[in-house]
């Protein structure tokens, strides 16, 4: 199992703390909004991160969901 | 192979014989269904089979609704099945919400014309509650529907979950297009083996395609699924004058070049990037400029976002814009360059595929008419002489 990010594009309104706390996976557009880098896969390593983005979105527009490995 | 258009019976021609009901064994209708290889008619042609099923697996009583918003403007078959032969939606509806053993069932459809199927549903099928769609692009979306049979305004939202698993107020939701509900009626009625005598194998059955643009005969016809183009638009009274592409799929959909082999079918039109989607073909006159009318198109795209998704809501009308500059000519080589950065930017990013069907028809409008691009960065148009297009 592998987690995965999951943007709600209807709740975001491109405040960018997530592009902050993870700049390993999200760039940010020019409007603002999040921008992934490649997929939203999460890895392992930026597992805590991830966490930190979904819990202080201020949208709570983010969230991790479960994938089954590829 | 040759293949002709269909006689009798047909959707919009079958008459009334009153309700087709499945009465000893309503849940036949799920193996009529796998058995003719039904798949849904509202545009992304998923096997019906597999989504009555995953609604009837559910735990609680499904929800099932008739989706007849059709937002797109180049189509008009929901419509015309809606008014020439609202008792074989009705009936399909009713077999659709016997079958899977549902609570409640919708029949959602535009406004102008609920009060006649609502008059219709009460001697019918008096549990069918018939729900109003506005008159947006949009309204058609499966998570946009099931918002506004909840009450709500018509938007699409986040889908954590499918909604043939938790739809309306959660309830396992069957949302199917007004097409697939009348070919269940006639497969009740006449059965799978009927059912694939006409399409090809891989893709059985009929399909109601709305011709428009250069055809002698605009409207609505049904065809078996690989009937080639060319017969398609001999359908509608042939083509009115020189053809250099057709819009197939809709707004959502892909140009291609107007080939009269080209089968009309998932597998004939792969090579394109299109799909039949809900049975739009638009035809195109070699006098028209492509590029004109591609950004004619997104620029109505760009004015249906919802107005949710910022990347929708900022990336389409620059996309538009983009194309708007390309038609009018603007000498800047950047210009496609640009289409495509925005085209990747936008792509993927919306809770609905509204962003993602805008993608494929500005990136099949690129490369149909990439010459018609070379020569307005050059500064002339094909199209240059031809009257307004």
């Amino acid at each position: 199992m592998s987690e995965r990010l999951h943007i709600d594009w209807t709740a975001c309104r491109g405040r960018g703390l997530c592009t902050e706390l993870l700049p390993e996976m999200l760039d940010l557009d020019e409007w603002g909004y999040p921008l992934p880098r490649q997929g939203l896969s999460v890895p392992r390593a930026l597992s805590n991160p991830a966490r930190q983005a979904v819990g202080l979105c201020p949208r709570q527009a983010l969230r991790l969901q479960t994938e089954a490995a590829s | 192979m040759t293949m002709t258009a269909v006689g009798t019976p047909g959707l919009l021609t079958e008459h009334d014989d009153g309700p087709v009901r499945l009465s000893h064994d309503p849940r036949r209708l799920l193996i009529l269904a796998d058995e003719a290889g039904l798949t849904g008619r509202g545009g992304a042609g998923f096997p019906t089979y597999r989504k009555l099923a995953a609604v009837a697996a559910g735990v609680e009583r499904p929800v099932v609704i008739g989706n007849g918003a059709e937002g797109e403007p180049a189509s008009g078959k929901d419509r015309a099945l809606l008014t020439r032969a609202p008792h074989l939606v009705l009936d399909g509806l009713v077999l659709a919400a016997e079958a899977v053993g549902a609570e409640k069932v919708y029949l959602y459809v535009p406004a102008d014309i609920a009060p006649a199927l609502r008059e219709r549903a009460a001697t019918r099928a008096p549990r069918v509650t018939v729900v109003e769609a506005p008159d947006t692009f949009i309204s058609g979306e499966e998570s946009a529907v099931i918002s506004r049979i909840e009450g709500r305004a018509a938007l699409p939202r986040d889908k954590r979950r499918l909604v043939v698993e938790s739809g309306v107020r959660g309830a396992p939701t069957l949302v199917q297009n007004v097409e697939t509900l009348a070919h269940l009626a006639l497969l009740a009625r006449y059965g799978p083996s009927w059912f694939r005598s006409r399409g090809t194998p891989q893709e059985p059955g009929t399909f109601l395609a709305t011709l428009s643009g250069a055809v002698r005969a605009p409207g609505v016809y049904e065809a078996p699924y690989g009937v080639p183009l060319g017969e398609l638009v001999n359908l509608a009274g042939g083509p009115s004058a020189d053809l250099q592409a057709v819009l197939v799929g809709g707004y959502h959909g892909a140009w291609l070049p107007a080939r009269a082999e080209v089968p009309v079918s998932r597998a004939g039109l792969r090579q394109y990037g299109a799909s039949p989607g809900a049975g739009v073909v638009v035809a195109l006159p070699a006098s028209a400029c492509g590029l004109v009318e591609s950004a004619r198109i997104a620029g109505y795209l760009a004015r249906q976002t919802a107005g949710q998704c910022g990347p929708c809501v900022n990336g389409l009308p620059r996309l538009a814009d983009t194309l708007i500059q390309l038609a009018r000519r603007d000498r800047d080589t950047r210009l496609p360059g640009e289409v495509e950065r925005l085209l990747r930017l936008v792509a993927g990013r919306g809770a609905c595929h509204h962003p993602d069907g805008t993608v494929r028809f500005v990136r099949s409008s690129m490369a149909t008419f990439a010459p018609e691009v070379r020569m307005h960065l050059a500064g002339y148009c094909t199209a240059e002489g031809a009257s307004d297009v």
